[in-house]
């Protein structure tokens, strides 16, 4: 059943190419079964409605697929470490008259876009590297003459689960991209498919997360801690034993 | 205006192989001096782009994501039908056909429809040599799972993110072909215009939306892979910036509006809980699987689900349709949740829910099997409501979710602007009145890879196409009135917000333009649209400016579209006096309060051409003749 709470925000606020500061609002009356999402849109209606800009953040789909969302919830990624987008935590999880803080990913690949929208190409720029299996349309035989087992199929799912959000990387220390990047590489590391193209695509995309400023790994683990999808780090040990297989292809 | 909708001639199982002998075709080596605009990246978009590319074109990609991969494509759940017959249960390309038509209620081109059940085992060969983990059985062979519509299992699936996978999938073939600059891709990137020069789409306008500039950018053809309309209604499964602004700004550029009132109400998604509520979550169809729907046999029961006992149950949808009981399409799953509910027999704090009941299937094949299947739906459902689906039947309520109608678009994919594609969820030609589950996913990606890679060449090679360039005075002066738009829309600061308006007009369509229909309710919404959207122009209050990220403007832009858009949306549903489909005019229904259709009348796709803003749009009929399938009274029972 859901109840009423009131929250009091801090919120960053900050201008392209400005400095940020933190603003305080009230938030009253926020039904206890609305989103987190959904709680700042009540707050941006009343901002907008007193005449001020409302915060600027990101979201598409609110059903925690698309990865668009994400901020630092009391500098925790997504404000829960409970396998859950920021679009799809409640209300319920937050206590009548408490602060939260919130403030955009941080990260020194992350640039602020404005308020808590951050950039985040980066990690496009990542998976352009080598983050497929270069099959042009109209090469491809028939599906069922590429049986795979079931088990490498599974784990090459529970890889492909990854959403792109950033998370991995506002919660490392060093600001690396290497879950999300072993999260692509293993899933073709997995599979047959990807197997012709391994070497490129390893270091293809370990080099471009190198030049674009991500930090290095240096199994801390948060990443996972941090990942909405619960992506593991088994993935990592699998991009660091692909990468040095590529150097003696 | 006269739509010619090239249907090839001959019998229809040969129609798309002999159309791909007689399309010209451009030299391999030419085909680099000829560019193409892809307003999209979803599944229909992504897939054209780096199929284009690969054949040599140059291709710029537009979408107003920060990333490709986040296209609202990524939301789908269940997953993508193919004629395979893997399973061995007797499909084939024509039952797929046969069942689209069918499912659609006879109102979709049977050559389309073809065409699409032909290419469809294609589209699964392409996607698993791309590396897409579809679930496969013990034997390391693809699984498959059955879907409303259908009496066979042909759906593909990876796990409950099937869209997820199959995006990323074209996102990757687009990243691949980024790589080779033969893409370039624009992000964060509105497309609010389409330009047109001499009768031909030549480029857009597009607005960036972390500086707030207008680029104007030129082609030999245009394609929008813009997805569908369902936001109008303000809730719906959509994600939130989905909208109509780019296909409804090629409608007033020219480009025929097919079947706007064919809107998709999906029966299983998680119902309204309060005010606030900003969108509606769907949880997959492929539930209906092994989940019973039911609602107490007496009215207004309010004891909990798991106290009331078996025979005080009513699963209705088993009762009244056995022969594919909970399988029933989409429409009707929706349909009878609505009458049950209508009737008092409603569950949930708002009697406006209906339980879905896996205790059963439970007790059959064991929780594991249910989490191996489900287990992401199930943890979506409960981190919403709090609830355990596991040990509480769920509750679901229809929610709008899916826009059949679109740009109308001839066999090619050519809307009736010359050089100007549709495809995907933003044209109107495959699914009829009423979508089977799993055949959008198909149809995105048949039109991407397969189908309008082929057609495209036909017009490239044999049209006449004039260089000309951004300077043209077409560009400018739609450059100006985008302009204008932007700037008339901040300047009013009024006294409420874009989601106000937004949430008042989709109320009004749901009520009068949602699961039924009536002449008096759609009269009562005609009159009141222009009201609304009167009120808008006068009183929305858009904060912030023009030169910076603004998603109050943004938001402003779209829902200014959304209610000239809605207008059209409701005529068209006034127009069609029959019932078919997700279309349900309470004036015609059969005895048994089903769905009553009116071939002699309305067997034709209704294609609204523009005339100006203060005229009433041109409504061109084009007769749909079915020379393979026997139009029937639809029947589940
Ligand atoms: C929750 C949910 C579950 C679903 N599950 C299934 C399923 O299991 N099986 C199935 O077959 N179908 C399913 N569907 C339907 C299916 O997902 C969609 O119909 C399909 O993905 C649409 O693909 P698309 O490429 O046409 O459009 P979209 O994926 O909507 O992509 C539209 C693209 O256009 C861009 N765009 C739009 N306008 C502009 C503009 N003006 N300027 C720049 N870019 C623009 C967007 O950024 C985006 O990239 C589901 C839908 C929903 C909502
Ligand atoms: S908004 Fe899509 S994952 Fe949160």
């Amino acid at each position: 059943m859901s109840d009423t709470i009131n929250i009091s925000l801090k919120v960053w606020r900050q201008n392209q190419g400005e400095e940020g500061h933190f603003e305080v609002y009230q938030a009253k009356d926020i039904d206890t079964s609305a989103s987190f999402l959904e709680m700042l849109d009540v707050v941006n209606e009343q901002l907008t409605l007193n005449g001020k800009e409302p915060i600027a953040f990101e979201d598409d789909c609110r059903e925690g697929i698309c990865g668009a969302c994400g901020v630092l919830v009391n500098g925790t990624t997504h404000g829960s470490h409970e396998k859950t987008t920021l679009c799809q935590l409640h209300m319920r999880k937050f206590k009548n008259n408490e602060q939260i803080v919130i403030e955009p990913f941080r990260a020194h690949p992350f640039t602020v876009i404005k308020d808590l929208v951050v950039d985040r190409s980066g990690l496009d720029a990542i998976i352009t590297e080598g983050g497929y299996v270069s099959v042009k349309t109209g090469n491809a035989p028939e599906a069922s003459t590429t049986p795979i087992k079931k088990e490498l199929a599974e784990a090459a799912m529970d890889a492909a689960e990854c959403i792109g959000c950033g998370a991995c990387v506002a919660a490392c220390p060093n600001g690396s991209a290497m879950l999300f990047t072993a999260a692509k590489v293993s899933q073709y590391a997995l599979l047959p498919q990807g197997h012709p193209e391994r070497k490129q695509r390893v270091e293809g995309m370990v080099g471009k997360m190198d030049e674009l400023g991500f930090g290095s790994c240096s199994n801390e683990y948060e990443c996972a801690v941090a990942c909405p999808k619960g992506i593991d780090v088994q993935n990592i040990a699998r991009l660091n034993r692909e990468f040095i297989k590529a150097s003696f292809m | 205006m006269k739509l010619d909708s090239k249907i090839p001639e001959g019998p229809v199982a040969e129609k798309w192989t002999k159309h791909k002998l007689n399309v010209k075709l451009v030299n391999p080596a030419n085909r680099r001096k000829y560019s193409v605009i892809v307003v999209g990246s979803g599944l229909a978009g992504a897939s054209a782009a780096a199929t284009m590319a690969e054949q040599g074109y140059v291709v710029d990609c537009f979408t107003y994501n920060d990333s490709p991969r986040r296209a609202h494509s990524i939301a789908a759940q269940g997953g993508i039908n193919a004629a395979k017959n893997y399973p061995n249960d007797g499909d084939s390309i024509y039952r797929l056909f046969y069942d689209t038509v069918k499912g659609g209620d006879f109102r979709a081109r049977e050559a389309n429809v073809y065409r699409l059940a032909e290419v469809s085992n294609q589209i699964i060969d392409h996607c698993v040599a791309q590396g897409i983990p579809f679930g496969r059985e013990y034997g390391g062979y693809l699984d498959n799972r059955s879907f409303g519509g259908a009496q066979v299992s042909r759906t593909f699936y990876s796990r409950g993110q099937t869209g997820q996978q199959l995006l990323i999938g074209a996102y990757g073939a687009l990243s691949k072909e980024i790589k080779k600059k033969t893409v370039t891709m624009y992000t964060r990137c509105e497309v609010i215009d389409v330009v047109v020069i001499d009768g031909q789409a030549r480029g857009i306008i597009s607005r960036n939306l972390v500086t707030g500039e207008l680029t104007r950018h030129v082609a030999d053809a245009v394609v929008l892979a813009t997805g569908g309309y369902s936001n109008v209604f303000f809730l719906s499964t959509n994600a939130m910036a989905c909208n109509a602004s780019a296909a409804w700004r090629a409608y007033k550029k020219g480009a025929a509006f097919a079947n706007p009132c064919y809107t998709q109400i999906h029966p299983t998604c998680i119902p309204v809980h309060g005010e606030y509520q900003s969108k509606l979550t769907l949880m997959s169809e492929s539930l209906r699987n092994d989940g019973r729907i039911w609602v107490p046999k007496a009215k207004g029961d309010k004891r909990p689900a798991n106290d009331i006992p078996e025979d005080e149950r009513d699963y209705y949808l088993e009762r009244k349709y056995p022969s594919f009981g909970n399988l029933v399409p989409r429409d009707l799953a929706s349909r009878n949740a609505k009458i049950v509910c209508d009737e008092g027999y409603g569950v949930g704090p708002t009697g406006n829910a209906v339980y879905l009941d896996f205790a059963e299937a439970i007790e059959r094949v064991g929780k594991d099997n249910i989490k191996a299947k489900y287990g992401n739906l199930f943890e979506m459902y409960n981190r919403i409501t709090d609830e355990d689906p596991y040990t509480t039947p769920m509750m679901i309520f229809p929610a709008v979710h899916y826009t059949m109608g679109g740009l109308w678009v001839d066999y090619n994919l050519m809307t009736s602007l010359p050089g100007l594609y549709a495809i995907g969820e933003c044209n109107f030609s495959d699914h009829g009145a009423n979508r089977l589950g799993a055949s959008a996913l198909m149809q995105g990606l048949a039109d991407g890879y397969f189908v309008l890679p082929n057609t495209i060449n036909d017009y490239l090679a044999s049209e006449k196409i004039p260089k000309v360039g951004t300077d043209h005075a077409a560009f400018a002066e739609a450059e100006t009135v985008a302009q204008d738009k932007l700037d008339k829309l901040l300047a009013i600061k009024g006294n409420r917000t874009v989601d106000d308006f937004h949430r008042e007009l989709g109320l009004l369509l749901w009520e009068n333009c949602g699961m039924g229909r009536s002449e008096k309710g759609l009269k009562k919404a005609l009159e009141r649209i222009p009201q609304i959207r009167e009120e808008f122009w006068k009183n929305v209050n858009v904060p912030g400016s023009a030169d910076d990220l603004n998603q109050a403007l943004e938001k402003a832009n779209r829902v200014a579209d959304f209610m000239e858009f809605a207008e059209l949306m409701v005529k068209d549903a006034l127009e069609r006096t029959e019932s078919c489909g997700g279309h349900f005019r309470e004036e015609s229904q059969t005895d048994e309060g089903e769905a009553l259709r009116n071939d002699d009348e309305y067997a034709h796709v209704a294609t609204w051409e523009f005339q100006g803003l203060d005229k009433e749009p041109a409504l061109h009929k084009e007769p749909l003749v079915y020379e393979e399938v026997k139009l029937t009274q639809r029947s589940y029972k």
